[in-house]
């Protein structure tokens, strides 16, 4: 039986110095790199499968099924293979790669040269966001002290294998956190998402074959090559293995990040997190960033883990809890989060770039208590025009705070039609806001 | 006016660094901001002559992004978060009582050239809500007072430290660390602030961690008596078994 | 290729494996709306237009979310639904979303009545929009280049102009900018679409969005009668679509012809046609007392034919603009009416060897578009597609995409050579025979595609001709003019013992009898003058008043392309006949201009019928006309014409003339480097000072284009071959 927290990653975000190879290697760290590189490549891509590692950055697909997607090398006609970090954190609510390559840098480093190994890469790239100066400063440092001690560069501790690692920062554009428009962003063009097939995996990166991961699953490797796929398989649920670090934010005592197995509820995070804020209640929140349904007070229990929360109704995405309390305009905040849709949107594509321009003018005229309760009708027909029709997630992600909202909200929209504006007071819900007795 | 033969130089050390040199366009562009406080015309061309390309494919990469600017930007750059969570936990306020306080709206810069202030997306910092950036620097746990404060003494160039980074130097040279060039700022600042490491520190504290971690506990949790032999036995198992195999 | 067979709303379809659902619903009879998807274009799967639900994607699972069916390729046992319940509310959330931002501009704008918007907001569309909000606006229209013009708000951002402008021509000067609702077709800052095949993208846009200056606010399409056509312009033969207006010409569109030209056109093809109208000859005209004054048909004809019964000497020169008909017109004129074998179609540089090999190697040889796909190289040489061919270059650039490799024997690495992706062997003019003597990897599955300017080119004809021979390789001629390989087919070229062109000028004949030349355009332009005021009697068949008619004794206005029926004859040796556009009952074909005075010479009488063949002899046609040897003191002058220049073809078009390259020469980096952005050239018939480019060049050359300044290299700068001195004039 596992502990309810149980730190890998963020075990030594409090380490003096953390950020430094020398603090690293003090804890272990790349001695699970002399792990792997004493094992056949293909027996770390096993022990990554068979640990059951999903991908951390919000669609879950098992990590180790997707190396197993690239081709066989092919001596005949050789093809560059690339592993290419997806550090572009973006989706509201989430904020644990930030912290993690902030802190650690070198996890993710040492997870990349294991990974890259595994599936016979001799070139990866770390594409972070641009808007985190810091980070890029420690992931820079973190690579450059890596090469000076032979984690990275040609025979890596006499292994005869070679890598190169390049930190790429981007320049704000959340669609470049889908992953063929970080691969086009990366070649140095627009950030718009690319037709699949084919897949990255036979043609990512200059037409070359691809392995994508989120920083996150890159930075679990070490911690599975060194504990072995039982001890992470052995963590969380039959079906999502492992632990994860769970983003906690909003009208909780004590936000921050709680690093459990997946299966944990929200209850019990709350309750870690010295519950709501004094004097309000759990009103909505969002299991894994703003792309995911909401939920209310009723999934408190949901298990989060990629099951229980589709069985729910949501996704578990990236585990970016929002918390939300009674203070909180539901209208506001969603009109909010459209806008920012609206504002990423790349616009390659038809019901996207229209849509959400149209969707933030509905639910604009909605918060200020302007139209009738037929727009809400009009709002679910949009949203059922765009989800699925779209090129890529983004407009299904601008979807899910308006259907989910309506279902489980309607009557606060209509009851800005009825007082003509919020019924909210903004004051109420801030950081500052004086406690409610 | 072309960019100076220094500008070029480093403008192929960056595309150098890949294997197909347009992919250096992003860091590229970021240099031509460091250099010409914005991306100019001449900027373009110069990448485009570096890279190859046609200005106007130059240009559709340079209008994408929302940190290239195509219009001066202020010595310091400031950013609001005003997505759903930040904006209600006081990201509106903040970015009000700046914005009137600055006399500027979105993406505008004070007359004086010292701050350009915008509303920002998400930054990835939601626990510490609301957020500020300066040059893309975290500056955590706002108030609309101390916001303020932030941008008097950026303004009267007193040294401002961000909450979980370096001191502030000035969009700028913020653009040039991000075109790939170190300013040795990289050990000021903590490792985690302390929302990063609430849920570790609460470990330590009830002696939690994952198996086989020395900070764990060996008492086991309470919570969920049935499963206690079978998590023994298990790792049991699997340490004879491990133990077995290296016999051979 | 394997055969697919699906099922589409319920009807069986066989296709070839990899066709794409879209495609395959066209062979049944289904048209799925769509905008962003284009048969020639790469798909994108952008606009979402075209979504069909897949209840079976082959294997027996649906596709759980509507498909694009325009990237969607087909699968065996495949099913597809393009009308049911889940198809139709995509498509039409599809259209009610693309109309959001869309401005009801319909009543003012151009595309109005042929609009695929319109269309299919009618047949796919819900009927009323449920938007009542605010849509998104911009200052409109904005240049994208001097005839390019972009509206905004009608664009609906389906990128099939800038795909077009990247993967078609290779020039990518229209790219989408901004993001999101704000995305736009966009250009760099002062750097307008500069492309000789821009005007594709207007015919292309789905909206109308993209609309030219030249035709803008100028005509709806319900007035317009659409004549198909062959382009006029060069030999390459693409099929136009001429729409007029009462007798007067509107807009040229590409036609479709996937043999020839796909659904591409130039610039010129499409906005060149405004020469038919101007200083037309509007009757014949006859020199009396020095002067020249408008006459009848009759007396003109009777004029012309007494004048040319009493010449001892005749030279025809019809130029290189004719149709076939008229073509073998002056053939039969020349041989059986004058019985002259002074006959000679070329109207600029030329050689004897040239003679030899448009007799011997290209009249009656079939080698076309198509070939130049399967082959597995193409060798040009004295051949610049991209200015001198436009729809050869698109063709070959195709080509190279998929595959094909191609190397160009050329004075300097071109723009158009990179867009070809071609291997550059730098030869300098005259250095081609040695060039092709050793150009390698030439199979009998390659092409090797010579130009005119060869000519000029000692033995350059004849080592195409033996590595052709020796290779196994097909060989073809690329002339400039779009009559010229039909002047080959007709044998518009000396007969025995007859003068060429050039010897014409030299031996001073009593009679000419001139169509469609420009003195500017031939070897000596000031020889040629003075031969024209020499000879005795001066027949000019026109259509404008040139320097010929203004020396002729006889002017007989003939007509244009689109006022007569004919055939152009490709360089491929593919006959393209068009029809009359315009029924003028004054405008006479050279053909039949001929046959009346043939008529009128007839009855003239038969003795003075026949003109005696008095040979004058004079000195031959040397194929050193071009100076073999390199004055060390002076570059080797290579030339050709740009696509937008001086031509006369092009007056008149203001627009079109607007956004012509800007014309600079190439020099060697070195001598740029030495003597800056503004050289003078002197050559040995005068001098000019002109913006000058460095560029990796051939040993000792420079180039200049023939005709972007003056009269043209061969009247004011040099003769053909001869070297020129290059000096600084900053």
């Amino acid at each position: 039986m596992t502990d309810t927290l149980t730190p890998v990653l963020t075990a030594n975000w409090g380490d003096e110095r953390a950020w430094t190879l020398p603090a690293y290697a003090a804890t272990g760290g790349y001695d699970a790199l002399d792990v792997a590189l004493g094992m056949a490549p293909e027996d770390v891509q096993t022990m990554v499968k068979d640990s059951g590692l999903r991908g951390r950055g919000g669609a879950g697909f098992p990590t180790g099924v997707k190396w197993g997607f690239l081709p066989p090398p092919d001596p005949e006609n050789p093809k560059p293979r690339y592993l290419v970090v997806n550090a572009d954190e973006s989706e509201p609510g989430t904020c644990k790669d930030i912290p993690l390559m902030m802190a650690s840098p070198h996890t993710l480093v040492e997870g990349v040269i294991i990974s890259s190994y595994a599936i016979r890469a001799e070139r990866a790239f770390i594409y972070v966001r641009g808007e985190v100066l810091h980070v890029v400063r420690r992931l820079r440092a973190a690579v450059r002290e890596a090469y000076e001690a032979g984690h990275l560069g040609t025979n890596i501790h006499g292994s005869g294998y070679d890598l190169e690692l390049v930190v790429h920062a981007g320049a704000g554009a959340y669609i470049c956190g889908e992953e063929t428009a970080l691969l086009d962003s990366l070649e140095g063009r627009r950030g718009q998402p690319r037709l699949r097939p084919p897949f990255p995996a036979v043609a990512g990166l200059y037409a070359s074959p691809t392995v994508i991961n989120n920083a996150e699953s890159i930075a679990s490797v070490p911690a599975i090559v060194k504990n072995g796929a039982d001890w992470f398989a052995g963590m969380g649920t039959e079906k999502s293995a492992g632990v994860g670090i769970f983003s906690l934010s909003g009208h909780v005592k004590r936000p921050g990040q709680y690093e459990a197995p997946l299966g944990i509820t929200l209850r019990t995070l709350i309750d870690l997190a010295g519950g709501i804020r004094e004097g309000h209640e759990l009103k909505f929140w969002t299991p894994g960033g703003s792309s995911t349904p909401l939920f209310t007070q009723e999934h408190l229990d949901v298990t989060l883990d990629f099951e229980g929360v589709a069985a729910a109704g949501s996704m578990l995405g990236t585990r970016a809890l929002q918390i939300f309390d009674d203070s909180v305009c539901v209208v506001r905040a969603v009109l909010r989060w459209t806008e920012f849709y609206k504002h990423e949107s790349c616009g390659k594509c038809t019901p996207c770039r229209e849509g959400t321009w149209w969707l933030v003018q509905v639910l604009e005229r909605l918060e200020k208590g302007q139209g009738s309760p037929e727009d809400l009708d009009l709002l679910l027909d949009q949203c059922d025009n765009i989800l699925g029709r779209s090129f890529c997630a983004l407009g299904d992600g601008a979807t899910s705070p308006i259907t989910s909202s309506i279902q489980y909200f309607r009557d606060e929209y209509l009851a800005h039609l009825e007082q003509g504006g919020c019924p909210f007071d903004a004051k109420k819900s801030t950081a500052w806001a004086e406690a409610v007795q | 006016m072309s960019l100076a033969p220094e500008t070029f130089d480093e403008l192929r050390e960056i595309a150098a660094r890949y294997p197909q040199a347009r992919s250096g366009l992003l860091p590229m562009l970021h240099l031509v901001q460091s250099v010409e406080g914005r991306v100019t015309p001449e900027g373009i061309q110069a990448c485009a002559d570096v890279l190859g390309l046609t200005p106007a494919e130059v240009s559709g990469v340079a209008t994408f992004y929302t940190m290239y600017k195509r219009h001066p930007v202020g010595t310091h750059h400031v950013g609001v978060c005003t997505n759903t969570l930040c904006a209600v936990m006081g990201g509106d306020e903040i970015f009000a009582c700046l914005r009137e306080k600055l006399e500027v709206g979105n993406d505008e810069t004070t007359a004086d050239g010292s701050i350009t202030l915008e509303h920002i997306e998400c930054n990835a910092a939601c626990d510490y809500a609301p957020v500020v950036m300066v040059n893309w620097e975290f500056f955590d746990n706002q108030t609309p007072e101390s916001a303020s404060q932030l941008v008097d003494d950026l303004r009267e160039g007193r040294e401002v430290v961000a909450s979980r980074g370096a001191r502030i130097t000035s969009w700028r040279e913020a653009e040039r660390v991000l075109a790939g060039f170190e300013d040795g700022l990289v050990d000021e600042g903590p490792a985690a602030g302390s929302a990063s490491r609430v849920g570790l520190e609460l470990a330590r504290e009830r002696g939690w961690a994952a198996p086989g971690d020395a900070h764990g506990s060996s008492d086991l949790p309470e919570e969920l008596p049935e499963a206690v032999e079978v998590a023994d036995t298990r790792r049991a198992e699997s340490e004879t078994i491990a133990e077995e195999a290296s016999d051979d | 290729m394997t055969d697919v067979t699906v099922k589409i709303d319920g009807q069986d379809v066989t296709v070839p494996e990899g066709t794409l659902v879209i495609r395959a619903a066209e062979e049944a009879g289904i048209e799925i709306p769509r905008f962003c998807d284009h048969p020639l274009l790469a798909p994108v799967g952008a606009c979402r237009q075209c979504l069909v639900d897949i209840p079976d994607a082959g294997n027996g699972r649906g596709f759980p979310k509507p498909q694009a069916s325009c990237t969607i390729p087909v699968a065996e046992g495949m099913v597809v639904e393009t009308q049911n319940t889940t198809a139709v509310k995509a498509q039409q959330g599809i259209m009610e979303f693309l109309l959001v931002n869309h401005p009801l501009d319909c009543p003012v704008c151009d595309k109005g009545g042929e609009c695929p918007l319109q269309n299919q907001a009618m047949s796919h569309g819900q009927g009323e929009t449920r938007f009542e909000g605010t849509k998104r606006t911009f200052p409109k229209p904005i240049n994208l280049s001097p005839n390019v013009l972009l509206d905004r708000e009608r664009c609906i951002v389906c990128q099939r102009c800038t795909r077009f402008a990247a993967e078609i021509p290779g020039d990518p000067g229209i790219a989408l900018i901004q993001r999101g609702a704000q995305q736009q077709i966009g250009i760099a800052e002062d750097k307008p679409f500069s492309s000789y095949f821009s005007g594709n993208v207007i015919q292309i846009c789905p909206v109308g969005a993209l609309t030219s200056d030249d035709y803008r606010f100028r005509a709806r399409p319900f007035d317009l009668v659409s004549t198909p056509g062959v382009a006029e312009h060069d030999a390459c033969g693409a099929a136009i679509r001429i729409d007029h207006r009462r007798g007067k010409v509107m807009r040229r569109l590409a036609g479709n012809d996937p043999e020839v030209n796909e659904e591409w056109i130039s610039d010129k093809d499409r906005f060149g046609f405004r020469y038919a109208v101007r200083d037309r000859l509007t009757s014949p005209m006859i020199r009396e007392n020095g002067e020249l004054r408008p006459a009848s048909w009759l007396e003109a004809v009777a004029v012309a034919a007494q004048g040319l019964a009493g010449a001892g000497s005749v030279g025809v020169l019809p130029g290189g603009r004719l149709t076939l008909e008229d073509a073998k017109a002056y053939a039969a004129f020349a041989r059986d009416t004058l019985r002259t074998p002074h006959l000679d179609f070329r109207s600029r540089p030329l050689s004897e060897e040239e003679t030899g090999f448009l007799r011997s190697r290209v009249a009656g040889t079939t080698v076309t578009y198509a070939d130049l796909d399967a082959a597995d190289h193409v060798v040009l040489v004295g051949l610049e597609p991209e200015d001198e061919a436009g729809t050869l270059f698109l063709r070959l650039r195709k080509a190279n995409r998929a595959g094909l490799r191609i190397t160009t024997l050329s004075p300097y690495a071109s723009e158009g050579s990179r867009k070809l992706g071609a291997q550059v062997v730098l030869t300098a003019p005259g250095a081609e025979k040695d060039a092709l003597s050793q150009v390698s990897g030439v199979t009998e599955a390659s092409v090797i595609l010579v130009g005119e300017r060869l000519a000029t080119s000692p033995g350059a004809y004849s080592a195409a001709a033996e590595l052709a021979d020796r290779t196994g390789a097909r060989l073809a001629w690329v002339p400039r003019r779009a009559g010229d390989r039909g002047a080959v087919e007709a044998d518009l070229l000396p007969g025995e013992n007859g003068l060429d062109a050039e010897a014409m000028v030299r031996a001073g004949l009593d009679a000419l009898v001139i169509a469609g030349v420009d003195p500017d355009d031939t070897a000596d332009p000031a020889a040629f003058l003075a031969a024209l005021d020499q000879a005795g009697f001066v027949v000019s068949l026109e259509q404008r008043v040139t320097a010929v008619t203004e020396r002729a004794d006889v002017v007989l206005p003939v007509a244009t392309a689109s006022e007569k029926a004919g055939t152009f004859v490709t360089w491929e040796g593919r006959r393209r006949p068009f029809e009359k556009v315009f029924d003028k009952p004054a405008a006479y074909s050279d053909a039949e201009v001929l046959g009346h005075i043939t008529a009128e010479l007839s009855l003239v009488g038969p003795e003075s019928a026949g003109v005696a063949d008095e040979t004058v002899v004079s000195s031959p046609t040397t194929t050193d006309s071009a100076a073999t040897t390199t004055d060390s003191a002076g570059f080797r002058l290579a030339t050709w014409r740009l696509m937008l220049d001086n031509g006369t073809l092009q007056s008149g078009d203001k627009a079109l003339a607007a956004t012509a390259r800007p014309a600079f020469v190439r020099i060697p980096a070195a001598l740029h480097a030495e003597l800056g952005d503004v050289v003078t050239i002197t050559g040995d018939r005068g001098s000019w000072t002109l913006p000058a480019l460095p560029a990796e060049m051939a040993d000792s050359t420079v180039w200049v284009p023939t005709n972007s300044f003056g009269r043209g290299v061969w009247a004011d700068l040099a003769s053909p071959g001869s070297t020129v001195t290059v000096e600084g004039a900053q």
